[in-house]
C-alpha cells in the first residue's frame, strides 16, 4: 500500500474506534471526561517512559490505561467529596496534564516525544514507523495498534451490548436489575483510555477529543436508535478522516487539525439538515404546515 | 538557588512579569468564583481553546506579532465559541457537555490548521504563536505586561462595580428578572469579562491550562467560606499567589514553561484546602464524624445500662452491654470509661461497673427522650404538627398536649421509663451476692 493509503487507513481507524466508544460517552453526558482523559494520557506515556525507559507500545498502553482510569477515579472521588462534577473534571485533568508537561520538560531531552507533537499529532509520519513480522514488513505500527484496539472495542461492545445500552439510558434500572453499573463505567473508561492512547500518537490529544465527541453527537441528531447511532457515528468518523486528509493535502496544512475541522463540518450539516432534528428542516416543516393551513 | 532567585528579583523585567502574573491570577480567581457558582467551569476551557483560531487569524490579517490584535482576535473567537455553546443545546438535542466538547475540539482543530498554514507560509517567525499553546511568561515584553495588567485591573474594577448585580444573577436569576434588572445584558457582560480573563492569560498560562486558572482558585476558596465576598477575596489571593509562585519557580528552573507551574501551585493550594480547611475540609469532617460516633456510642451504652437497671440487673460488663447493642468491644469499653469519668457509673471490680444515682437520672432522661421519639415515629401521621429530626428532638420543647399524648402512648405500650430510688447500699449488697 502507498503511504497515502496507510495514512488514510489509520485516520479511518481512529474515526471508527473513537466513534464507537464516544457514542456511550455522549449518551451518558460524559463528553468532557473524554477531554480530560485524552489530556491526561500524556502523563501516562511520560510516566511509562520514566519507569521503563522505553517508548514501546505495550508500556505506553499500560501507562495510559492506568492514568485514564486514575483520572476517572479521581474525578469520581472529588465529586463524592462534594466538589461539583464539572469543576472536579477541570481540576483533575489540568493538574495531571501540568505534571505531565513538567516531567516532560525535565526529562524530555532524551524522549522522542514533544508536547506539540502530542497535542497535534503527526499522522503524516505514521507510514515510516513499521512493524516486521517473520521478516515481512506488514505496515505501520500505529495502524496495527489501532486495528487491535478497534477489534477489542467491537468485541466488548457486541458482548456487553445489552448491558451498555441499559446502563447508558437508565442506570437506576440497570442497578435494580443487578447489572454492575460501576464496573461498566470503569470498563468503558478503560476502553476510552486504550482508544485514546492508540490514536494519540498519530493524531494528538485534541483530534482524539474531536473524534470522540463530534461524530457521536452528529449521529445522535440523525437517529434515535442506539445501534444505528453506533454505525452512523463510526461512518461519520471515518468519513471526516478521509475528507480531512484530502483537505489537508490540498492546502498543505496539519492533517489532524483538518480531520477535527471536518468532524465539525459533519456536525454542522447534521445540526442544520438532519431530517428529524435539523434546524433548517424544522423551519421548512413549519413553513409548509403554515402554507397548508392557509391553503 | 535562593541567591539566584534574589538576583532574578532585582531584575526589572522579572518584577514586571511578577506584577503581571499577580494581577492576572487575581482577576481570574475573582471571575472564576462566578464561573464556578454558575456551574460553567468547563466553558472556560472551551473559551481558551477556541481563542486559538482567533489569534492565528489576527496574525494572518495584520501580518505582525502584536499583542493587542492577538487579544482582540482571541476575544472575538472566544465569544463566538461561547455563543455556539449556548446556541447548540437550545436548538438541538445535543446536551451542553457535548456542545462544549464540540466547540472546543473543532475550534482548536481549525486553529491548528491556521497555525500550520502560517508556518508553511513562512511569513515571519511564528514562535510568538507557539507560546500561546503552553504559556511562557518570559516571552512577554514590558508593553505586553502593561496591557495585561491594565486589562486585569479593569476587569477587577468592573467586578467591584457590578458586584451586587453579578451576585444576584448568579444565585437567583428569576428574582433578578422579577426586579427588572437587565439580565441579558449582565449575562453578556459577565461572559465578556470571563473571555477577557481567559484571553489575557493565554500567553502566560497557555490555551490548555487556562481553564484551571479559573476553576482551581475558586474551588479552593469554596472550602474556606460560605459567603460570596469571602470566596471572591480568597480566590483572588489564591490565584495571585499561584501566579507569583509559578513565575518564581519557572525563573529558577531552566526551560520550564510558566503555565504548568502556576497550575501545579494552584493545585497544591487546593489539595491543602481540601484536607485542612476548618469547616468543610476532610480532616475537620473526619474529626466531626469521630466525635459524633463517640457521642452516639456513649448514649447507646448508657441506654443499655439503663435498660439493665430497669430489669434489676445492676452489674454492667462489656459483654452485657454488647448483648443489647452491637458495638465493637473497644468502642464499648471506651464509652464505659467515658461514662465512668462522668460519674454515671462506678467501677466495682475490674471489668464490672454499676450504675450510680447520677447515671440513673441521666439514663432516665435519655431513655425518655429516645422512647418518646420512637413513639412519635410510630404515630407520625397523627402527630404531624411537629416536624422533628432525631438530633433536634427535645421533649421539653414540645407543646404540652403533644407531650401528654406521647406520655399516655408510652404508658400504653409499657415503655415509660421508671425512676426507682432504690437505696444504694442495698444494691451493692445485691451485687455482692451475685458474685
Amino acid at each position: 500500500m502507498s503511504f497515502e493509503a496507510w495514512i488514510i487507513a489509520t485516520g479511518v481507524l481512529v474515526g471508527v474506534s473513537c466513534g464507537l466508544i464516544g457514542t456511550f460517552l455522549v449518551l451518558r453526558s460524559m463528553a468532557m471526561l473524554a477531554d480530560a482523559i485524552s489530556h491526561t494520557v500524556l502523563l501516562g506515556i511520560v510516566g511509562a517512559f520514566l519507569v521503563t525507559g522505553s517508548l514501546d507500545g505495550i508500556y505506553m498502553f499500560i501507562g495510559a490505561a492506568a492514568t485514564g482510569l486514575l483520572t476517572a477515579f479521581l474525578v469520581q472521588l472529588l465529586h463524592s467529596k462534594g466538589v461539583q462534577s464539572d469543576a472536579a473534571i477541570g481540576v483533575v485533568f489540568t493538574s495531571l496534564f501540568a505534571i505531565g508537561v513538567i516531567l516532560l520538560s525535565v526529562y524530555g531531552a532524551n524522549v522522542h516525544l514533544d508536547i506539540e507533537h502530542s497535542l497535534m499529532g503527526e499522522i503524516a509520519f505514521v507510514p515510516w514507523n513499521t512493524v516486521t513480522v517473520f521478516g515481512v514488513d506488514i505496515g505501520p505500527k500505529a495502524f496495527w495498534m489501532l486495528a487491535s484496539v478497534l477489534v477489542l472495542n467491537v468485541v466488548l461492545i457486541s458482548v456487553c451490548y445489552k448491558e451498555f445500552k441499559i446502563a447508558s439510558f437508565d442506570p437506576q434500572m440497570a442497578l435494580a436489575l443487578g447489572i454492575p453499573v460501576l464496573l461498566i463505567h470503569y470498563v468503558q473508561m478503560g476502553m476510552l483510555s486504550l482508544t485514546t492512547v492508540a490514536s494519540f500518537d498519530s493524531v494528538g490529544a485534541v483530534l482524539v477529543v474531536a473524534m470522540l465527541i463530534v461524530p457521536p453527537a452528529a449521529a445522535h441528531l440523525l437517529t434515535d436508535r442506539l445501534l444505528y447511532m453506533l454505525i452512523l457515528s463510526a461512518l461519520i468518523g471515518g468519513l471526516s478522516a478521509v475528507m480531512g486528509y484530502f483537505f489537508a493535502t490540498w492546502l498543505n496544512v496539519s492533517i489532524s487539525g483538518a480531520m477535527a475541522a471536518m468532524t465539525g463540518v459533519c456536525y454542522a450539516s447534521a445540526f442544520l439538515f438532519s431530517p428529524a432534528n435539523g434546524v433548517i428542516t424544522k423551519k421548512l416543516r413549519t413553513l409548509n404546515m403554515q402554507k397548508e393551513r392557509a391553503g | 538557588m535562593f541567591e539566584s532567585l534574589w538576583l532574578q528579583l532585582q531584575h526589572p523585567n522579572t518584577q514586571w512579569v511578577l506584577a503581571g502574573t499577580l494581577l492576572l491570577g487575581t482577576a481570574s480567581g475573582v471571575l472564576g468564583s462566578f464561573v464556578l457558582l454558575r456551574k460553567q467551569s468547563l466553558i472556560g476551557d472551551a473559551m481558551a481553546h477556541s481563542a486559538l483560531p482567533g489569534v492565528c487569524l489576527a496574525f494572518l490579517f495584520t501580518g505582525q506579532k502584536s499583542l493587542p490584535f492577538f487579544l482582540l482576535g482571541a476575544a472575538l473567537a472566544g465569544l463566538l465559541g461561547t455563543f455556539c455553546i449556548q446556541l447548540i443545546p437550545r436548538l438541538s438535542k445535543t446536551k451542553e457537555d457535548s456542545a462544549i466538547g464540540i466547540v472546543l475540539s473543532v475550534f482548536f482543530g481549525v486553529g491548528i490548521i491556521l497555525l500550520t498554514y502560517i508556518q508553511q507560509q513562512g511569513a515571519g517567525s511564528q514562535s510568538g504563536l507557539d507560546s500561546f499553546l503552553f504559556g511562557q511568561a518570559a516571552s512577554l515584553v514590558r508593553q505586553d505586561i502593561i496591557l495585561i495588567a491594565g486589562i486585569s485591573a479593569v476587569l477587577l474594577l468592573l467586578c467591584i462595580v457590578f458586584f451586587k448585580e453579578f451576585t444576584l444573577i448568579t444565585f437567583d436569576l428569576a428574582f433578578a428578572k422579577g426586579l427588572g434588572i437587565p439580565v441579558r445584558f449582565l449575562n453578556g457582560l459577565l461572559a465578556c469579562l470571563i473571555v477577557c480573563a481567559v484571553v489575557i492569560g493565554l500567553q502566560t498560562v497557555g490555551v490548555i491550562l487556562m481553564a484551571a486558572m479559573l476553576i482551581t482558585p475558586a474551588i479552593t476558596a469554596r472550602y474556606w467560606t460560605e459567603r460570596l465576598t469571602g470566596m471572591i477575596i480568597i480566590a483572588g489571593i489564591t490565584g495571585g499567589v499561584s501566579g507569583v509562585a509559578g513565575t518564581l519557580l519557572s525563573t529558577t528552573m531552566k526551560g520550564m514553561a510558566t503555565g504548568p507551574l502556576m497550575i501545579l501551585s494552584a493545585t497544591l493550594l487546593f489539595l491543602f484546602s481540601m484536607i485542612c480547611a476548618p469547616k468543610r475540609g476532610l480532616a475537620a469532617k473526619a474529626i466531626r464524624l469521630m466525635r459524633l460516633r463517640r457521642r452516639t456510642s456513649r448514649e447507646q451504652v448508657l441506654l443499655a445500662i439503663y435498660e439493665q437497671y430497669e430489669k434489676n440487673n445492676l452489674c454492667v460488663t462489656v459483654e452485657s452491654v454488647r448483648k443489647k447493642r452491637r458495638l465493637s468491644p473497644s468502642l464499648c469499653l471506651k464509652a464505659l470509661n467515658d461514662l465512668e469519668q462522668e460519674r454515671c457509673i462506678e467501677r466495682i471490680e475490674n471489668g464490672i461497673w454499676q450504675i450510680t444515682s447520677k447515671g440513673i437520672e441521666k439514663g432516665y432522661h435519655t431513655a425518655l427522650k429516645q422512647r418518646m421519639y420512637e413513639v412519635y415515629l410510630m404515630h407520625e401521621m397523627e402527630l404531624a404538627n411537629i416536624e422533628s429530626d432525631q438530633d433536634y428532638f427535645d421533649p421539653d420543647r414540645l407543646p404540652r398536649e403533644t407531650r401528654e399524648r406521647l406520655y399516655s402512648l408510652l404508658k400504653l405500650y409499657g415503655r415509660m421509663p421508671e425512676r426507682r430510688k432504690a437505696s444504694h447500699d442495698a444494691e451493692k449488697g445485691q451485687i455482692a451476692n451475685e458474685f
